[in-house]
């Protein structure tokens, strides 16, 4: 029984590692005051160019970089479009979820069913691995979830307690305020969109190297648009990110618990899209506080 | 020499201005394609051609470009009467699965004991009502709860195709079907006229063009078209002079929910004949209907011709799938790749652009672009 609950439990941090990665990145976007709607084109070019590039050299971290400078090079499309250009929001954000789909799809035609020989090895903490449950649950995990845990630390950091974290704030809430400070808005916001993009396609790496270790096409199966739920859910916070993501990550695991007791697999893939609605939806009952919460320049363009 | 490069505002667009950067926009997209197949050692003139010839070179392409621009009319006219009220639905494709399942439900329970001319118009009501429904709940969502569209259309597109699996793998599954999953054939008052050597159902083509021409008139001819725009270009300004938000976004979504639905009943009671996996029974329509109704500059007439003419790119990805073996995600990257372009032409519209040569002191030439 116990070795039951330490399984379910660790791949819950693995299931939930990918979302709080794009989560992570998405929340530092939007609080520059730029919504990105294309993380599941991002984290789809992330994980085939990693599953790529680890699959030729055998070296997982090279696979994991490059998925992250994927992320960023792609992002920047939008990046130029929402912030240098102004244009839409939404639909550049659509635009760039078809065209990270579809390059992926074409990329990644040839490594379909092909299985990765090597993988991201777990770590081993020394000490806090050696805890009963919790070590094993949380301090045997592969390099992902320990970069997920420090990024998030860093970031809250960052925003509430560095001049850096109150510039990006500050972008997002007023940026005609920010720029009579000298702030760039621009550069800031672009900058902002980058780091969305890197973790994005860091958590596609996730998909291709860790979770799955192969590649097919719909690797991401919705979790792009989960993250975006995600952000709100968290209400823009790192630290909050947490509980959302685990949460979530638990729910993707519930479908394979759940699959042995004879109930559809179909309905089981729908769990996690009717949680994410029911999140939303409960969210909305305590709407006053979230609209407090969101930076109030999200999605509208800066014209200088 | 100097070059200087000043942005201003323009106070307004002209037509002639608008169909220039659009195809000058589209143009730019194409040759972006053409340089992502020439990095994938693809020849992109043979590619591009191999487009074009596919989709309306030959009888049987134009066929097929008619009759995939169906159901990319009707959500293209429903969708740019939601986006104009910046309501972004991207949940065409499921109201169009959900359309496509109440009307199966018509086809497989009375149809044997109904004729067509009852049938048809029942599959139809019933498929704007499926659709409608289900682009009724994230307007609801929206407006009690403030819940984002986007997020919540999408994760409805998610939950009924899930759903449409459920029933075809399930319940529905047909019994002459031998365990494959499918329903049952409808019965032939259940099926729509296909004109002949082509799948064009000519019931439905008539219907979209008909649809198209009415949303044109809903939106600018009308009260609630009038307040759809108000609400899509300044929503403080609507809330001031009274409009009311909840009643507008809650018609407006069951509307273009609707349409989407009637594209699904015309893709199984006019091509499939039965009801089957949710990738055959939608190419992505509903998500190739958001370039077509942006590409039409949100008008349901206008979405006649960019349906037409990505129903075109649709079947020449096709054709360029199978004779050079590329998969069927190519599609998705000239997608992507038509749409960025045109929100990039957008900056000219709204923007004019002054560049200034300046010699040594002298004025040089001014030109506005």
């Amino acid at each position: 029984m116990e070795s039951v609950i330490i399984s379910v439990l660790r791949r819950t941090i693995v299931a939930g590692t990918p979302l709080l990665l794009g989560t992570l990145g998405e929340i530092m976007t939007e609080r520059s005051g730029v919504l990105n709607l294309g993380i599941e084109g991002m984290m789809a070019l992330g994980a085939v160019s990693g599953f790529i590039v680890t699959y030729t050299t055998g070296e997982p971290w090279f696979g994991l970089t490059t998925a992250l400078v994927m992320g960023m090079l792609i992002s920047s499309l939008h990046a130029f479009v929402s912030v240098k250009l102004g244009g839409n929001q939404v639909v550049s954000g659509l635009a760039l979820t078809m065209l990270g789909l579809g390059i992926s799809g074409l990329w990644g035609k040839p490594f379909i069913g092909k299985p990765l020989a090597v993988k991201m090895q777990p770590i081993h903490i020394p000490v806090l691995g050696d805890i009963p449950l919790l070590g094993e649950v949380l301090f045997r995990q592969d390099a992902f979830f320990y970069i997920a845990v420090v990024l998030g630390l860093c970031f809250w950091f960052l925003l509430s307690h560095t001049r850096w974290g109150i510039e990006i704030r500050s972008v997002g809430e007023y940026p005609l305020a920010s720029e009579t400070q000298g702030i760039n808005v621009h550069w800031v916001r672009f900058s902002c969109v980058l780091l969305g993009g890197a973790l994005a396609g860091m958590a596609g790496a996730h998909l291709s190297l860790s979770y799955s270790k192969s590649w097919t096409e719909g690797i991401t199966a919705g979790r792009g648009w989960i993250v975006i739920a995600l952000t709100i859910f968290s209400l823009w916070r790192p630290l909050r990110a947490f509980t959302g993501a685990f949460l979530f990550g638990g729910i993707f695991v519930l479908q394979y618990l759940l699959q042995p007791l004879g109930i559809s697999p179909s309905f089981l893939a729908m769990l996690p899209y009717m949680a994410t609605l029911g999140v939303l939806i409960a969210g909305g009952v305590k709407r006053e506080r979230r609209r407090l919460q969101e930076p109030a320049m999200l999605g509208e363009p800066y014209v200088r | 020499m100097k070059l200087f490069i000043k942005v201003e505002r323009r106070d307004s667009t002209s037509i002639p201005l608008t169909i220039a950067v659009i195809l000058l926009s589209l143009l730019i997209g194409f040759c972006l394609i053409a340089g992502l197949l020439a990095i994938q050692g693809i020849d992109p003139l043979f590619a591009l051609g191999k487009i074009f010839a596919g989709s309306f070179g030959r009888i049987y392409g134009i066929g097929e470009t008619i009759t995939k621009g169906i159901p990319l009319i009707l959500i293209g006219g429903g969708l740019a009467l939601a986006f104009r009220a910046k309501f972004w639905n991207i949940g065409a494709e499921g109201q169009l699965l959900s359309g496509a399942i109440l009307s199966t439900w018509i086809a497989l329970n009375w149809a044997p004991h109904l004729p067509a001319v009852i049938v048809i118009p029942l599959m139809f009501l019933a498929g704007f009502l499926g659709g409608a429904v289900w682009g009724f709940f994230p307007a609801l969502f929206k407006v009690r709860f403030g819940v984002n569209e986007v997020i919540s259309t999408l994760m409805m597109n998610y939950i009924i195709a899930e759903f449409l699996n459920m029933l075809i793998l399930g319940p529905w599954r047909g019994e002459s079907r031998m365990g494959f999953p499918y329903t049952d054939s409808f019965p032939p008052s259940a099926t729509l006229y296909q004109l002949p050597n082509s799948r064009v159902h000519l019931f439905t083509l008539i219907l979209a063009l008909c649809f198209a021409f009415l949303l044109f008139l809903l939106i600018y001819r009308t009260k609630f078209g009038y307040e759809v725009r108000v609400i899509g270009e300044n929503r403080d300004a609507a809330r001031y002079a009274g409009i009311d938000f909840f009643r507008n976004t809650i018609i407006l979504m069951v509307i273009s929910g609707g349409m989407a639905g009637m594209a699904g009943v015309g893709e199984v009671a006019g091509i499939h004949h039965h009801l089957t996996y949710p990738q055959m029974i939608s190419s992505g329509y509903g998500y190739t209907g958001i370039i077509v109704a942006w590409l039409a500059k949100l008008n349901p007439l206008l979405a006649i011709i960019s349906g037409l003419f990505l129903a075109g790119i649709l079947v020449g990805g096709d054709a360029v799938q199978i004779s050079l073996g590329l998969p069927a995600a190519t599609v998705h990257v000239f997608n992507g790749i038509l749409l960025f372009s045109l929100i990039m032409g957008d900056y000219f519209l709204l923007n004019r652009l002054l560049i200034t040569i300046r010699r040594d002191r002298a004025e040089g030439r001014t030109g506005g672009v």
